[in-house]
């Protein structure tokens, strides 16, 4: 007998916890994946200097906004504009607007997603208001900005050259301390 | 494989008396390291696992006999001890469709292929003592049988809008972690990890017996075509489980801990679930069919009294489809959104499967062809798996396309293309597995005649019974639902229908083994004659507690 038993059996099992480790690690690399292939709808993060060398074109993108809350946030949030008509390849700026319409401060954070998914690859942040905690006082309001653009690569792209209209949607969550199964029972 | 001469004279000659010793009886059962104890157990195991999943699929069929609510209310009443409101209904629907799946996946077909057969017939097969760590195979069924138990006993325990786990099978979050509040669902993943930590243990044991403990000639090129489909699934086991246990154990972060990996509110995503799941749950689906394709290679070659056809081929085509099964998830989940680059890909890759699972097929017919073939209960049901399975799978080449996927995702079609894959070709393999081994296990002759009718009586009942729900899928009647629209009435009064004479096919198998085991005739050491070739055929029926003290030598 060339391996023991022992020897073999210690090899499987040595496979199977990596393949636990592989579970696991598929989490930041799922993240990541997103993140670099705006998989999803997962929109993109610039920097204003890279936003500069970008060529305004002169072809035009409906810009749609979306605005929720979830988890009984008592708070008013909206678009300040429900649509804008930008050209590809220029920075805009939209406004959303939150009112905290209840008598004590509650802290909020936002995610937010493109639709159509695939858009997301070519929808690039410059500033926004996304994953920051938000704190506001009773019957404060307070406007938020996006400064955005869509990267002109959007009509070369074959399965997105037909877009004409991107939604881009931000759900405000109350940010509590208590595990999400707590939550639901309320 | 087909090397080995069943004459098992010279075999015979070093199993002395006084290797059949056996310990008492709670010894033998409770503590045992036996493996062909081990496999009885498992395969009992698995019969009473059967018994409730399949009782539960008939609650199902008798709810969804007629359109409205009949018996639903009734029963989750009962299972308060009060009234239950029409939501505690629906609540406990998700609760049978989730113990049926559970129980059908993990505590029947895959106790009953791997820890059933797999105990039983791959030491035997290759030549070999027992199993390669006998105390490790017991670990492996208690704790099968203890996860058992702790799935059923989340059926008692709050699980969100009444008692038990209705997650559904696949246990998607959100509807598992923020969605279902109550330790149901938390005993429901425990009951996964173990029934998953004890199938780990019993793949890293078969890896180790089949790639170390063979009799001497028995090359990895001779094995039998079981052990060569027990080694793949081993390999799959061992490569998906671990993920499963990962996503779960996410799950319970979520649940109890305050986690977000699938929480959308906290930057987690509930399409990260569904990925990691899938990873599990393809491979999982050959990890169900693989050893039946084994068993179906080794019945054919015996009834045509021929070697299978291609034997190589059937070997790797096993660990082909193996290979490609770990690639192909996200067919599960075409409607979460994708690229149509994706799906292309998604779709192209599921279809390559179809190639070495149509290389398997085409090799048992053409083992039969030309073959001196004859008709006895394990070949009839070897015939009917081959049929059904092909049915199944080419429902599968049509799933399988991105765009019809769409259209068809989560309807009646999707079940009725499951269960001709598994209630009817891994259930047919078990089936045909049973009739052929029987004689082998327990040195009594089951009875032909019975054995043909439950064939004939099971083939028309599942086909009565699954066959509409094609209809009913490409109508559009989604799963998981309690009730349906008037015009889904035909149909699925037909399937339960189906369900009925299905039924009656299984009181006779029943009526079939409590006979035999009374009174059934005696079997002889190679009852099926010389087209059984494989090793187990050359020790007596029931084998001597220890076999093959002096190791066999295959020429």
């Amino acid at each position: 007998m060339a391996i023991s038993n022992a020897k073999t059996g210690f090899l499987a099992a040595a496979l199977a916890v990596s393949m636990v480790g592989v579970g696991f690690a598929a989490v930041p690399l799922y993240r990541l994946f997103c993140q670099v292939t705006g998989f999803g709808g997962t929109t993109m993060r610039v920097d204003a200097a890279q936003a500069a060398t970008v060529a305004v074109t002169n072809k035009t993108m409906v810009i749609r906004f979306d605005a929720n809350q979830r988890g009984g946030l008592p708070w008013e949030f909206k678009p300040e504009r429900p649509t804008d008509t930008v050209s590809i390849g220029a920075k805009d700026m939209s406004i959303f607007l939150a009112k905290n319409l209840s008598n004590e401060p509650v802290t909020g954070t936002a995610t937010f997603n493109v639709t159509p998914e695939l858009a997301g690859k070519y929808f690039n942040k410059i500033q926004c208001f996304c994953f920051t905690e938000q704190t506001l006082k009773p019957g404060e309001q307070v406007r938020m900005p996006v400064l955005y653009y869509v990267d002109p690569k959007i009509m070369t792209d074959p399965n997105t050259k037909d877009i004409e209209e991107i939604t881009l949607s931000y759900t405000f969550y109350p940010v509590e301390k208590p595990n999400t199964v707590d939550q639901a029972v309320n | 494989m087909t090397t080995i001469a069943a004459t098992g004279t010279d075999l015979h000659a070093h199993d002395h008396h006084d290797a059949d010793h056996k310990p008492g009886f709670f010894a033998r059962w409770f503590m045992s390291t036996n493996h062909k104890d081990i496999g009885t157990l498992y395969l009992i195991f698995a019969i009473c696992a059967g018994i409730i999943g399949g009782g539960i699929s008939g609650l199902m069929r008798l709810e969804l006999a007629a359109p409205g609510i009949q018996y639903l209310q009734g029963w989750a009443s009962m299972m308060a001890g009060k009234e239950a409101s029409l939501d505690e209904a629906y609540h406990m629907w998700n609760v049978l469709i989730t113990a049926h799946g559970l129980i059908m996946v993990f505590f029947m077909v895959m106790p009953a292929l791997i820890g059933g057969f797999g105990n039983w017939f791959v030491p035997l097969m290759i030549g070999a003592p027992d199993m390669a760590f006998p105390r490790m195979n017991n670990i492996s069924f208690w704790l099968t049988v203890v996860a058992f138990i702790m799935l059923l006993g989340s059926s008692f325990v709050p699980g969100g809008t009444g008692l038990g786990a209705g997650t559904g099978w696949t246990v998607y979050a959100p509807l598992s972690t923020s969605g279902s509040v109550g330790p149901a669902v938390d005993m429901a993943i425990f009951s996964l990890h173990l029934a998953g930590a004890a199938s780990i243990l019993g793949a890293i044991n078969f890896i180790t017996t089949i790639f170390n403990m063979r009799a001497p000639g028995m090359t990895l090129h001779k094995m039998p075509l079981f052990v060569w489909s027990v080694l793949v699934t081993a390999f799959l086991l061992l490569l998906a489980l671990p993920v499963l246990a990962a996503a779960i154990t996410m799950l319970l972060v979520d649940r109890n801990f305050g986690g977000a990996f699938f929480d959308a509110s906290a930057g987690g995503d509930p399409v990260l679930y569904q990925h990691l799941f899938w990873f599990f749950g393809h491979p999982e689906v050959y990890i169900m069919i693989l050893p039946g394709f084994g068993i179906i290679s080794q019945i054919v070659a015996t009834f045509s009294r021929k070697p299978v056809f291609g034997y190589l081929g059937m070997a790797y085509a096993m660990v082909a489809i193996g290979v490609v099964g770990f690639v192909v998830w996200a067919h599960h989940m075409f409607t979460t959104g994708m690229s149509v680059d994706m799906k292309m890909y998604f779709t192209a890759a599921t279809m390559v499967i179809a190639v070495p699972t149509g290389i398997k097929i085409f090799s048992w017919i053409a083992t039969m062809w030309g073959g001196s073939v004859s008709f006895k209960t394990p070949m009839v049901w070897a015939m009917g798996f081959i049929f059904m399975f092909t049915v199944g799978g080419v429902t599968g080449v049509v799933l399988a396309n991105g765009g019809l996927d769409d259209n068809l995702h989560d309807t009646y079609y999707v079940v009725a293309h499951f269960h001709y894959v598994l209630s009817l070709g891994a259930v047919f393999s078990l089936f045909a597995g049973f009739y052929y081994w029987f004689g082998k296990m327990s040195g009594r002759h089951l009875n032909e005649f019975l054995g043909h009718l439950h064939f004939w009586i099971f083939f028309i009942g599942v086909n009565v019974l699954f066959f509409p729900m094609h209809f009913l899928g490409n109508s559009g009647m989604p799963r998981r639902y309690p009730d349906y629209p008037e015009a889904f009435a035909y149909w699925n009064g037909v399937a339960s229908f189906g369900y009925a004479i299905m039924a009656v096919g299984v009181l006779i198998f029943f009526v079939n083994v409590i006979w035999s085991l009374v009174a059934g005739r005696r079997a002889e050491d190679n009852y099926w004659g010389e087209g059984a070739t494989t090793l187990e055929w050359t020790l007596t029926s029931p084998p001597p507690y220890h076999q093959f003290e002096t190791l066999p030598v295959i020429k």
